[in-house]
């Protein structure tokens, strides 16, 4: 059964929409900057920026619709909604339609609100929905909702890879005949003090607090830790039986996805990134291709100095000397990382490469790591060959979560 | 302590926030599931900001019993005392 991308959305750092995210990216634009509160000086926080979103999802949607999600819920409510528009609004049996839209970290916006509320005014003043928006399965609960999806509704979490597996069940999905499609996904609104102030703790954001946009800079000499990013990438996928009976456009193919663990550690990365190369292989086996198939990788890449090198020589032991004709981009240097969304919105760039035969480009990298045997598309956008390619977006998530996914020129 | 028409205003202004609806639509003889197509949550939700509002407590157990925007306005009015 070929599993094929009948529709896109996003809400992004960059633009709130697929379409400005997109030229954003293309034009090398960051979506990194200084956060427009007084956090860092309130609770003296060591890092005063993030890949904040381009368009608030209450410039959007309805108040009262707003006032019953979380953000990261209306994140992928508005990411949803322009999927499935784009798909055309497809005529489908209810009970054939699965949705599959994940978080890293669910509601945290609701949980402390609600908490900083109870110790403000007692336990009588917690509002009833706090439950219901904090639930990290709330946002693909509310997808389910919007569409009524009645074939199933998951949110696969696996912190900064949550995105891409919710991808990968939704290939599953369709592939094992439980939908003809499944609106699939990521969503993460975790710029809140106390997520920034616990991911600094761990020494794993960049605190080049003086130049935000230059922070994120994968694979750079100077990389000093992930940027923060938050918003939503969705996708529409779909039977290509099920697309062709109705004439849909189809704008790539999701040919096979690969998910192993490394059973190692609670956040490191396996030194060897054995497990990460393993998905790679294992994407490219259940997509009957080999490495000479591959024309552009997406990277996880998050701009930390351990993790971008272990996952750069993985992708060099996979394809070998092919990688000199391989295109690597590294988005995150844009966006900043959107954990649970982040191989969503990576997964919506790689369709779009291979839609537009054009690899966003990589910024930042000024001295790129003289390790790195990579061919990294830098500063801007690169045209890809004519005829029939595959790309991998890769994924990867704190406790040892490697996702592959492996898309299809159409 | 509020009369009976500020009480109606600010529980409008409520349900409003909470359902979309227009404050005028938020009259006396309606039914908050039949005509305004309030949830059980809420319904809740509308109850907890109104005991903010009005400094006082609606018990669970009373909210059922709050059929009507009038039967809410009647109680917080007698609550208030």
């Amino acid at each position: 059964m070929t599993v094929v991308v009948t529709g896109l959305g996003a809400t992004s750092p960059l633009g709130g929409d697929v379409s400005s995210t997109w030229e954003g990216a293309l034009a090398g634009r960051s979506g990194v900057r200084t956060l427009d509160n007084d956090w860092a000086e309130t609770y003296g926080m060591a890092v005063n920026f993030a890949g904040q979103l381009a368009v608030s999802p209450l410039e959007v949607l309805s108040r009262p619709e707003a006032k019953r999600m979380d953000p990261s819920a209306q994140m992928a409510i508005v990411a949803t909604r322009e999927a499935w528009a784009h798909a055309g609004s497809p005529e489908v049996d209810p009970e054939r339609l699965g949705a599959v839209v994940s978080s890293g970290i669910g509601g945290v916006w609701t949980l402390l609100s609600a908490w900083d509320t109870m110790k403000e005014k007692g336990a009588a003043r917690v509002l009833p929905l706090t439950v219901p928006m904090l639930m990290p399965n709330s946002p693909t609960a509310y997808v389910s909702l919007e569409l009524k999806a009645r074939a199933g509704s998951h949110s696969p979490v696996s912190a900064c890879a949550s995105g891409a597996e919710a991808i990968g069940m939704g290939f599953e999905m369709i592939e094992s005949g439980r939908a003809d499609i499944v609106v699939a996904g990521g969503t993460e609104a975790a710029i809140h003090p106390l997520p920034i102030s616990a991911f600094a703790a761990m020494a794993a954001l960049s605190k080049r607090n003086d130049d935000p946009a230059g922070a994120s800079r994968p694979y750079d000499t100077s990389r000093d830790g992930f940027v923060l990013g938050e918003g939503s990438g969705v996708v529409v996928l779909e039977s290509e039986e099920h697309a062709k009976a109705r004439g849909a456009h189809i704008y790539a193919r999701l040919l096979g996805v690969g998910m192993t663990s490394d059973g190692h550690h609670i956040a490191a990365p396996e030194p060897n990134g054995t497990g990460q190369t393993r998905a790679m292989e294992l994407s490219l086996q259940r997509a009957g291709l080999t490495a000479v198939d591959v024309a552009h990788v997406n990277a996880h890449a998050t701009s930390t100095p351990v993790g971008d090198m272990i996952e750069a020589r993985g992708i060099r032991a996979l394809l070998g000397s092919h990688a000199d004709q391989v295109a690597l981009s590294a988005t995150k240097s844009m966006t900043g990382h959107l954990l649970g969304g982040a191989g969503a919105l990576e997964s919506v760039f790689t369709i779009k490469a291979l839609e537009t035969r054009t690899a966003p480009p990589t910024i930042n990298v000024t001295s790129p790591d003289p390790e790195l045997e990579l061919d990294l598309v830098r500063d801007t956008p690169r045209e890809l060959p004519e005829g029939q390619l595959a790309a991998i977006n890769n994924s990867f998530g704190f406790g040892g979560h490697n996702v592959a996914l492996v898309f299809g020129t159409a | 302590m509020a009369d009976k028409n500020e009480i109606l205003a600010g529980l409008a202004e409520i349900v409003a926030e909470e359902t979309g609806l227009d404050t005028a639509e938020v009259e006396l003889e309606k039914s908050f599931t039949d005509d305004l197509d309030i949830d059980s949550l809420s319904m809740m939700t509308i109850v907890t900001l109104a005991e903010e509002k009005f400094e006082v407590r609606i018990p669970d157990e009373k909210v059922k019993d709050l059929t009507t925007v009038g039967d809410a306005v009647d109680f917080i009015a007698a609550a208030q005392g």
